[in-house]
């Protein structure tokens, strides 16, 4: 149906797609260390090393977590399985809550201590008006 | 099949379409609005600044869309030598640019009072980020070129080169830890956004799509009318 040009442009095309997405799979692969923007608590625990490298921690605040002593707002970064402490001082964004995501910036002091030079609130992917969340609680 | 192909017929209805596309679109555009920024709710957690989201979400989504479009456009062209797919991928290459802006710039907008950051180099962002480029390196091909078949192959390159990044842009928010919160909406999974949001973000993506095909049509029209008048430059 279609003559020989066409089919071999076909083909070119195809396999420079092919030759493509896979190397730039590769490259991705390889770099994951830098394309992941924060690490869990338990990575933390496995692997990090405790350097002067800055790095971000991520995960959720832990319930009745949030201390506030004078200037430092002390909380603790769990996923569940680690945890992390936290200290920080400066202002917090206005979601940043307990039970719900945080990205702190900063530098591990310790396998389990963490200074924070900056906090993000991560924010999930639910969205609902404020009453369906009441009838959710309330269930 | 792409033979019978006929600039004056084409032409016929693309000088007069957009008139009623306009038409259709303020419509859309006014009831989305409306829904949008008036009827739908406030969000539990981030309050009013939910409402950006009726802008971001579509304009990334067509975003991505024109860019895949364009690549299978230029594909397409290249593989059975038909010149009409590069000049329909030319016009609507820059509705795609400037959505693709415009969700870049709401989601720094958004950033700002929910994240605490406008800026943040996770995978998601940055990787919308490269798309604005390889939009960039298109459009500013088709004017450094003078030769027509030189413009084909460069913006094919350009056009695959940057696909690739489409899917990574997709699925960034799965495959690594980013910033950006993952996909509320799914098609084979129930959504975790409630309807009373979904509705509004439906029909300001239809909205957008007009408007994307408003400009197509006015941009693919002016290139018509350039093979026209030139009388050389035949599809």
């Amino acid at each position: 149906m279609y003559g020989r040009k066409v089919k071999l442009r076909f083909f070119f095309i195809f396999l420079a797609i092919v030759t493509l997405a896979l190397s730039i799979f590769l490259i991705l692969k390889s770099l994951e260390e830098n394309v992941v923007y924060f690490k869990s608590p338990s990575e933390i625990k496995i692997d990090a090393e405790i350097d002067k490298k800055k790095m971000r921690v991520g995960g959720m605040v832990k319930k009745n977590s949030i201390k506030i002593v004078s200037q430092d707002v002390k909380f603790v970064i769990t996923d569940f399985k680690n945890e992390i402490n936290v200290v920080y001082s400066g202002a917090v964004p206005n979601l940043f809550q307990e039970g719900k995501g945080v990205v702190a910036e900063g530098y591990l002091k310790d396998r389990n201590f963490f200074l924070a030079t900056k906090i993000l609130a991560k924010h999930d992917e639910n969205y609902m008006p404020p009453e369906v969340k009441e009838a959710l609680e309330g269930k | 099949m792409f033979k019978y192909f006929e600039p004056n017929k084409v032409f016929s209805i693309t000088s007069k379409a957009p008139k009623y596309v306009l038409i259709f679109f303020i419509i859309i555009v006014s009831i989305g609005l409306i829904e949008a920024l008036i009827l739908s709710p406030e969000d539990y957690k981030q309050g009013n600044s939910v409402r950006i989201m009726y802008v971001h979400v579509p304009a990334a989504w067509i975003s991505l869309g024109i860019f895949s479009m364009i690549t299978f456009l230029s594909i397409f062209g290249y593989i059975f030598k038909i010149k009409n797919f590069f000049l329909i991928a030319k016009s609507f290459a820059p509705s795609g640019f400037v959505f693709n802006i415009i969700a870049l710039v709401t989601g720094s907008i958004w950033g700002k009072p929910t994240w605490g950051t406008w800026w943040a180099w996770d995978a998601r962002i940055t990787s919308m980020l490269i798309l604005m480029f390889f939009y960039a390196l298109y459009l500013i091909s088709w004017r450094i070129y003078e030769n027509k078949d030189q413009i084909y192959k460069i913006t094919l390159i350009i056009t695959i080169l940057g696909f690739i990044n489409v899917p990574i842009t997709k699925f960034s928010v799965d495959w690594w830890n980013t910033l950006h919160q993952p996909a509320s909406i799914n098609i084979f999974t129930k959504s975790s956004i409630h309807e009373s949001m979904l509705f509004p973000l439906a029909i300001m993506t239809a909205a957008f799509a007009l408007f994307s095909l408003l400009i197509f049509l006015m941009k693919y029209n002016t290139e018509l009318i350039k093979i026209k008048n030139k009388g050389l430059d035949r599809i």
